[in-house]
């Protein structure tokens, strides 16, 4: 115990000797943290539209000036050709554009029906799925309109209407949905790297020989090199949160207790990770390349960005080993929903179950004697 | 009196190459041993052997007692070290060195407080205890690895060319401290390439392509060779295209 106390001053001695490591631990994730919430907003606004108004008539401009006052559009030019409008989807000036046929209005009144044609830039999938569902329900919305104003008022078929309430995150706030997470993936970061780095450096200036020739047990020095980095990540975890709270107004529904009780596991099996890495390179650009690998898949199949639901069922295989994608759904379940320890139960068995491994698999690898 | 060490063939292969063949010897017990041979000849290696880093491929071995296949972890209580690469931490202090080390050692705290003072001390270094090691220059830091290194007493210390690139002068306290720890009943294994320093030695071996070519005390050897100097020795045994006859 005493040998791991040498150890952990040790590493904190030299983590913060260098005078930028302390801006780049603590105020590099905070500026990305900010920067990110911003950028991660799945919202699409400014979408990019062009008006072929064959028709000019009242219908026409009131359905334009729907789309107009929906706030998700931007109307970027009008013609009288497809092939015009076709152009500007081609230069990139226009994402998608909505082509009035000429009769638009007299078949509207009288056949009651008319068509549409609405053409979509789909370079961009998510853009152009989410572009054509808010057109959609901008020509729904004006059809359901036009169909009350010609019945009068109380008459047609009742319609079915769906009133949809959305619970835990009422405002469909992306503050609120992303902010936990990127927090999560800012924390691994920085964890995975600090503890990835480490012994392989000690490897590449050679003091790892005079540790190997001391009587310390592996265990003893697997524990003095991961606590100091379980520490600082914790600490990083806390300010994270105070941001979050502070500046993007993040709900603690639930217990805190419980988001670091379970941040507390999930770390070990980060850096664990960074440790094990760090046993088996030779230098710290080998072992920044492994860590790089494994982050990577990690953050991008870590249910953030995409919904892990979306994902090929063999992918969704590959998550339940993502340790990253454990925490982000607690920390958005404890935080934003209140859910409790036995709604955790299986994440924080799994984390504890993976931590062991990890840091078992370190402590094995980390060789004394070649 | 048991020896400090014993080498019965021990041999360390990597893939077809044959770094240490079979070499026999052994070290008393307060003997200071040289350990010379050109560069490449397996010094290194099998000193690695010894303290518990490289695992032998074959031979038998023993250090302070204990067998270095099944014991190695007891025999790292009981020897130091310091290797040719440098190995105290540069971005420490020479006071968090030796706080680190002595703690990783397992000294009492009050201990590493006594041995701080008397070492700081004794190398003249009071000034400079607060002062990062990489400031300091290569002699004062090689010193201080070397007091560092016996800090907990050990039975045995291995030195791996503990005075490559340092000055005559820090040279030559280097050897008062080498003989200061001898006179405590410290076994010292030394590698160097200086030939002056060998003649310093108890006894001498001295390694060529993997085996041990010669094995006496200076004296002894410069009769054999009837050289007028160890270098003279050296050369001799270490000549390319010399072949043994």
């Amino acid at each position: 115990m005493r040998t791991v106390l040498f150890i952990v001053r040790k590493e904190f001695v030299q983590i913060f000797r260098h005078k930028v490591m302390l801006p780049l631990i603590f105020l590099m994730p905070i500026i990305q943290l900010v920067i990110l919430a911003h950028a991660a907003d799945y919202e699409v606004r400014n979408i990019n539209l062009h008006i072929v108004d064959h028709d000019l008539s009242q219908y026409s401009r009131r359905l334009a000036g729907k789309f107009q006052a929906s706030g998700n559009f931007i109307l970027t030019g009008s013609s009288f050709s497809s092939q015009a409008a076709f152009d500007e989807i081609q230069k990139g000036d226009a994402d998608l554009f909505l082509d009035i046929p000429a009769g638009f209005q007299r078949s509207l009144l009288r056949e009651s029906r008319a068509g549409l044609q609405l053409s979509v830039d789909a370079v961009n999938g998510v853009k152009a799925g989410l572009a054509n569902a808010y057109a959609t329900a901008i020509i729904q919305d004006f059809n359901e309109e036009v169909r009350s104003e010609l019945a009068g008022p109380g008459a047609g078929k009742p319609s079915l209407a769906i009133a949809s309430s959305n619970w835990f995150n009422p405002e469909l706030n992306y503050f609120t949905f992303m902010v936990p997470g990127i927090l999560v993936l800012l924390v691994t970061l920085v964890g995975m790297f600090l503890s990835g780095m480490n012994i392989v450096k000690e490897k590449e200036i050679g003091t790892i020989e005079q540790i190997n020739v001391t009587p310390i047990r592996k265990y003893q020095f697997i524990i003095g090199k991961l606590l100091p980095f379980w520490i600082i990540a914790n600490a990083e975890l806390a300010i994270g949160l105070t941001v979050g709270w502070l500046i993007f107004d993040i709900p603690f529904v639930g217990s805190l207790w419980l988001v670091f009780g379970f941040a507390a596991i999930y770390l070990l099996v980060v850096l664990g990770m960074g440790l094990f890495i760090s046993t088996v390179t030779e230098t710290q650009q080998q072992a920044m390349f492994i860590a790089w690998f494994f982050l990577i898949i990690f953050i991008l199949m870590s249910g953030l960005f995409t919904p892990i639901e979306s994902m090929p069922p063999w992918a969704q295989q590959i998550t339940k080993f993502n340790p990253v994608a454990y925490f982000v759904e607690v920390m958005r379940m404890v935080l934003l929903k209140g859910s409790g320890l036995m709604d955790i139960k299986r994440h924080i068995l799994v984390m504890g179950g993976y931590a062991l491994a990890v840091n078992g698999l370190a402590v094995w690898n980390y060789r004394k004697r070649s | 009196m048991l020896p400090a060490i014993t080498a019965d063939k021990l041999t360390k292969r990597f893939g077809d190459f044959t770094a240490v063949n079979q070499i026999t010897f052994e070290v008393r017990k307060g003997e200071i041993f040289g350990f010379l041979g050109a560069n490449g000849a397996g010094k290194t290696t099998a000193i690695r052997m010894l303290n518990g880093l490289s695992r032998p491929t074959a031979g038998q071995a023993s250090v302070a007692g204990f067998d270095v296949y099944r014991h190695a972890e007891k025999i790292k209580r009981r020897i130091g070290y310091m290797s040719q690469k440098f190995s105290l931490y540069e971005d420490l202090t020479v006071r968090e060195n030796i706080q680190f080390y002595g703690g990783i050692y397992g000294l009492p705290l009050d201990e590493i407080r006594r041995q701080m003072k008397q070492l700081v001390a004794g190398l003249g270094m009071e000034p400079y205890a607060r002062s990062l090691v990489k400031s300091l220059p290569l002699g004062w830091r090689q010193k201080l690895a070397f007091s560092i290194a016996i800090m907990h007493r050990p039975e045995i210390v291995f030195l791996d060319e503990p005075t490559g690139g340092v000055d005559p002068i820090t040279r030559r306290q280097f050897w008062e401290m080498i003989y200061k720890a001898a006179d405590e009943g410290m076994t010292v294994f030394v590698t160097t390439h200086y030939m002056d320093e060998a003649e310093y030695c108890g006894r001498v071996s001295i390694m060529v392509d993997g085996r041990i070519a010669a094995l006496d005390t200076p004296h002894a050897l410069k009769a054999q060779f009837h050289a007028a100097s160890m270098n003279e020795v050296f050369l001799n045994l270490t000549r390319p295209g010399r072949h043994q006859s």
